[in-house]
């Protein structure tokens, strides 16, 4: 595959094995500044391996992933988790908030990582929480909002380091099709006006169309579908 | 309500227990290792009077005393017998030389057939120890050959050291020699020992504080793998059962765990039982037999193990709604109140008052109020800890995000935070105020004995008729042997001994080389031959009296038999100051050189050998003791420390401090699981959160502040508790209130170093559900 | 549905008869409208004017059912252009979709290929519906959603086909 110049990241020959499973096995992904990449694929194909590796949250046993010219599949844990805390932004499925805090104290969280004080970590995030209408569930707790409020939560938790790219690991997965809808309209607005690039891992076609592209996981192999139309 | 209804939902529970797969299984191990635990030590506690109770029986009956004050004339059942107890490195060996006088001569518990003369029948422990290597320095001091065992009935403990030899010619010590002449084992008048008032209270109260976290343990056991059961009842809901149909079967689930954990209970105490009658403590050994717990209170046991589980079970459920689709805590708990929980330490408080001042003399505690006010004391810990925590954790501030983490967390359920460190509270304010309590009354129980260490370790008492020097060179000769101070003793008086009134005034005689007699007086100059005469005693008011040349006196002969030996003053004594023996008295009397002293009377002098030993020297002390039995086989050896503790004071002690430590090692296991399984119920949030990039630290550092929190509230709450509780004791017994505040630290220490332990012990599974496994959806 | 690729596709594997080709047809693609033979003979002679088939020989006899046909190089080239380009997401594309799947698969091409390019396709037009939705009001949205459903069974057709290859390409080869 070739690597676009002024790519932000790009990952070549990705091999990882769980055990006897190979869960990657020759995976290719590039992603440009801005850009919303989705990445789908039949369930256990490997998706969310291949983001786990593109995010640093795990190492590849073999290939490379470049952002911004550093290689990540040899950086150390310190190195990777500090790049996680300001460069990238997380959004799962679901169980990603911490249930005791509350939702503008989950928000402001990455900041407080980072080393910010509380008070102007949580008005950062109040700003975010603004931008995805949640900012009325501000002082309630996790177990007391929805789950598309939740979710909304967790997006604007993602965006609230200002990081370049955002790993979102069906980020609809426990919704509605009308609170899915909606997430995923805030992610990518929010995302395309703060200039980040979006990995959108999902099996559903609709949260797919929100992205600029998609690339299909098969066996543990990438085809990135521009190439082919 | 309908007993067949009720059956069905708790057995319906009880299968629940059993089944789930692998999870429910090691929920269902883990409750009953927890529970079982829990039952072990409470069955141990039912066993220990009735321990107690045969011990003491056994030690009576064999009893050698002759309990009446005439000597028995020799007959066909009449037995000579000679206390030859000695120590061999740290252990007492109960030894007796026997000599039947006839066929019918009474045989001690245990032993069948008399061991003749170099013979002798021992305990299997001596048997084992005598045939192991390295006690052949005890073999040379008991030259017989073993010809059988003694039983388990002559017997007080399984590792017990004792011998029965055969001996001959034993007639010659009666009379205050040693030997007695005996017609029967045995207190005729079996006593039930009568414990002191204070002792007494003291095992009450260690009962009650080493029972009181048992029962908090228990009830943290029955809890295990509470949040995926609130699941599964909530499913249940699902499927139409109704509220109370739901609280049955989660009764039945904790009954199921409670009667498996009694089945491991009994497997664990029988075990235990077993190797309790092979291993010994603090010199106590004891039978498995004499384990038997009293079957009431094993009934109580049996019984009151598995309802507890099931009312802790719906207590705890109380606040709890199962619906269908989950379970709902009542979203804000009602804010703990203060004063209900106030009412119990203070009506603890209340039932100890009208003790307070008793004293030892008077002291007779009624044992429900002590027992009754020290329970509601801590019982009080566990209620009010909730609410302390409750309301310390509101009120904390800022801080970092570890910080944060544990706070937040603490405040959403700082209910299960405070359940989880009560044990250690309650095992901690008890633990404290015995502490205090002995501290306190240490000095009624610890005698000093006036021994000088830094002049001799070893005092070695030679019966008459040794050769003065030859016996002290023997010591001298002796390996590790420092320093030989032999005085001979013995006492004069004005008038025969045999005569029908004795002598009116006596006084003391002193003999020894002059080395040996700078020991007892300061002596200007002294060569061999010179005499002296001790003047500043501390209550010797005859000697002066006495002191004319010319005078006669006429030496005490111990054993009676033989001449009286006389000794006429000759001129040429000297007045010299008396100084502190090794024994720290000031001796009055006569003091001479060997030289000085008459043939005829050497023999009648008994010898007081006064040893120094170089420690380091590997079984010093036990060359000496062989040494003395050569010299004499029964002379006594004494080893010397500074203060004596009364044995049962000691024993109780130690009991409480290897007591408490398995409590919280017990507690800091339930610590530990319930952390554990807290932390598997967060596996997907723990994994979130490293993703974006939390570091291990920082969350690592949240567990510790989780667990730290409340572990000092406690301590402190412990703290103010076990000081008031130990002040009230302190004052019952009519002691001043002083704080041993190394014995306070040490406890509240043991209880940090549990949690301590905890946290590091589930760091290794917190780092690997960091990992980043925890995302994938399985 | 092309019938005359379909032919085509058909002749890759060797030359046939017409009434072979008719049989063929029928049994893997024509369950509840099988061809006429004068289906078959039209489109035939029209492949041939293309230069797309040649007759190979006809049997003694004569009539056309006893022509047999090859086909060019031409021809293959045809079928390979046709079954590379996706078709144009709209109602009904499945048995198209179907058809070229089981000729990929009897001509030894990667069928995978086939759904894979038809479902970025696909995705192409939800994005573009998906686009104007976002832009346009109520019933621009309804409209769109409509639409974006339709495309999103079509896909999840796409995927469940593409994880049953391996069976199909067993059943149709057998």
């Amino acid at each position: 595959m070739n690597a676009p110049g002024g790519s932000l990241l790009v990952a070549e020959d990705l091999k990882k094995a769980y055990g006897p499973t190979m869960a990657l096995d020759g995976a290719a992904f590039s992603i440009h500044p801005g850009e919303v990449v989705a990445v789908m694929g039949p369930s256990g194909s490997g998706k969310s391996t291949l983001l786990h590796c593109l995010a640093g949250i795990v190492t590849p046993d073999s290939g490379s992933i470049r952002y911004d010219g550093q290689e990540l599949a040899t950086m150390n844990d310190a190195r990777r988790s500090l790049l996680r805390r300001t460069e990238f932004g997380f959004v799962f499925q679901f169980g990603q908030l911490v249930p005791e805090l509350t939702c503008v104290e989950n928000v402001a969280l990455p900041l407080r990582l980072n080393g910010t004080s509380r008070k102007q970590a949580e008005r950062t995030a109040l700003g975010w929480m603004e931008r995805l209408e949640v900012d009325d569930l501000a002082k309630k707790r996790p177990g007391e909002v929805s789950g598309g409020q939740g979710q909304r939560v967790a997006v604007a938790r993602s965006l609230v380091t200002s990081p370049r790219l955002i790993f979102a690991d069906e980020p609809t997965g426990a919704l509605d099709s009308l609170n899915g809808e909606r997430v995923m309209e805030l992610l990518t607005e929010a995302a395309r006006s703060a200039n980040a690039a979006v990995v959108l891992v999902t099996h559903e076609a609709r949260v797919a169309a929100y992205s600029d592209r998609e690339i299909v996981v098969r066996d543990g192999k990438s085809r990135d579908m521009e190439r082919v139309v | 309500m309908n007993v067949r209804q009720w059956s069905r939902d708790l057995g319906l529970g009880v299968r629940f227990a059993f089944t789930g797969g692998r999870e429910g299984w090691i929920r269902a191990v883990l409750t009953a290792v927890g529970v079982g635990l829990g039952v072990a030590v409470l069955l141990l506690t039912t066993a220990i009077p009735n321990a107690l109770a045969v011990r003491h029986e056994r030690e009576e009956a064999r009893l050698d005393y002759s309990f009446s004050a005439e000597v028995p004339r020799k007959a066909d059942d009449t037995l000579l017998i000679v206390e030859t107890d000695t120590t061999f490195r740290d252990k007492d060996v109960r030894g007796r030389l026997v000599e039947p006088e006839g066929p019918d001569a009474p045989r001690p518990p245990g032993v069948d057939v008399y061991p003749a003369q170099g013979e002798m029948v021992v305990s299997p422990a001596l048997k084992r120890l005598l045939a192991s290597g390295g006690s052949a320095l005890l073999r040379e001091r008991l030259p017989y050959r073993i010809v059988g065992t003694i039983g388990e009935s002559g017997l007080i403990g399984s590792q017990e050291l004792a011998y029965y030899a055969g001996g001959s010619g034993l007639a010659a010590y009666l009379d205050g020699d040693g030997a007695t002449r005996l017609t029967a084992f045995g207190n005729p008048k079996p006593t039930h020992e009568a414990t002191d008032p204070v002792l007494v209270l003291l095992i009450l109260v260690m009962i009650v504080v080493l029972l009181m976290p048992v029962a908090v343990f228990i009830a943290a056991a029955v809890r295990f793998g509470g949040e995926r059961r609130d699941r599964r009842l909530a499913a249940l809901r699902l499927i139409g059962s109704d509220g109370r149909m739901t609280r049955r079967v989660a009764a039945g689930e904790a009954m199921a765990g409670a009667l498996l954990g009694l089945v491991a209970g009994t497997g664990f105490f029988l075990i235990g039982r077993q190797v309790a009658g092979s291993v010994e403590v603090l010199g106590m050994s004891a039978w498995p037999s004499y384990l038997n717990p009293s079957p009431l209170l094993a009934a109580l046991v049996a019984l009151a193990v598995p309802a507890a589980a099931v009312l802790v079970t719906l207590f705890a459920l109380r606040g709890v709604v199962i619906e269908p689709l989950g379970v709902v805590r009542t979203a804000r708990p009602a804010r703990r109140r203060l004063w209900w929980r106030l009412l119990l330490p203070v009506g603890g408080l209340a039932m100890l008052y009208p003790m307070i001042g008793q004293g030892r003399t008077n002291g007779d505690f009624n044992q429900y109020l002590v027992t009754g006010g020290v329970l509601l004391l801590l019982v009080g810990v566990t209620a009010l800890l909730p609410w302390l925590v409750e309301t310390v954790v509101a009120r904390l501030g800022s801080g970092g995000v570890a910080w944060q983490l544990a706070v937040r967390r603490l405040q959403l359920s700082s209910g299960t935070a405070a359940r989880m460190v009560n044990g250690i509270a309650v095992a901690v304010a008890g633990a404290i105020a015995l502490q205090m309590l002995f501290a306190g009354v240490d000095g009624d129980y610890t005698e000093s004995t006036g021994q000088d260490l830094r002049r001799a370790q070893l005092q070695v008492t030679v019966p008459e008729g040794a050769p003065l020097d030859a016996t002290a060179e023997k010591f001298a000769d002796t390996k590790g042997v420092t320093k030989v101070t032999a005085l001979w003793e013995g006492y004069l008086g004005d008038a025969s001994w045999e005569s029908e009134n004795g002598p009116t005034r006596t006084s003391e005689l002193t003999v020894g080389d002059c080395a040996a007699l700078r020991e007892v007086a300061k002596l200007p100059s002294c060569k061999d031959g010179d005499m002296f005469v001790l003047d500043g005693s501390d209550y010797d008011g005859d000697t002066p009296v006495l002191n004319k040349p010319g005078t006669k006196l006429y030496l005490e002969e111990p054993g009676g038999s033989r001449d009286e030996s006389v000794w006429t003053i000759p001129a040429g004594v000297r007045e010299v100051p008396s100084a502190k023996d090794p024994r720290n008295l000031k001796r009055g009397g006569f003091a001479l050189t060997t030289g000085a002293l008459p043939k005829s009377l050497a023999a009648s002098v008994r010898g007081e050998v006064y040893l120094s030993v170089d420690q380091s020297v590997p079984d010093a002390d036990d060359h000496v003791r062989n040494t003395a039995f050569h010299v004499d086989p029964m002379a006594s050896l004494m080893t010397w420390s500074a203060t004596k503790q009364d044995r049962k004071y000691a024993s109780i002690r130690s009991g409480l401090l290897i007591g408490s430590a398995c409590v919280l090692l017990l507690i800091g296991a339930s610590l530990l699981v319930s952390q554990l399984e807290q932390l598997r119920d967060r596996r997907k949030l723990l994994s979130s959160l490293v993703a974006f990039g939390t570091r291990r630290r920082t969350l690592g550092l949240s567990v510790l502040w989780q667990t730290a929190i409340p572990i000092a509230l406690g301590l402190l709450l412990a703290m103010a508790v076990g000081l008031t509780l130990g002040a009230i004791l302190l004052r019952m017994t009519d002691t001043a209130i002083r704080v041993d505040w190394p014995s306070v630290l040490a406890m509240t220490g043991f209880g940090a170093a549990v949690v301590v332990l905890v946290t590091l012990l589930s760091l290794p599974p917190l780092i690997r559900l960091m990992r980043p496994d925890g995302l994938r959806t399985e | 549905m092309s019938i005359g690729h379909t032919l085509l596709g058909l002749l890759e594997s060797g030359p046939r008869h017409g009434y072979d080709l008719k049989r063929a047809f029928d049994e893997k693609f024509g369950h509840d409208r099988p061809l006429h033979y004068g289906q078959v003979y039209s489109t035939m002679s029209r492949l041939l004017k293309n230069g797309l088939v040649e007759v190979d020989g006809i049997e003694a006899g004569g009539g056309p059912e006893r022509k047999r046909y090859a086909i060019t190089d031409a021809g293959v080239t045809d079928v390979e252009r046709w079954l590379a380009t996706p078709e144009k997401p709209e109602p009904y594309l499945q048995s198209t979709l179907y058809t070229k799947v089981v000729l990929a698969l009897l001509t030894a091409r990667d069928a995978a290929d086939i759904l894979d390019t038809q479902r970025a396709e696909h995705l192409r037009s939800m994005r573009i519906l998906t686009d104007r939705k976002r832009k346009g009001d109520l019933a621009d949205q309804l409209i769109c959603d409509h639409a974006l459903f339709h495309l999103e069974a079509d896909l999840r057709w796409l995927e469940l086909a593409a994880a049953r290859l391996d069976k199909l390409k067993a059943t149709v080869t057998a």
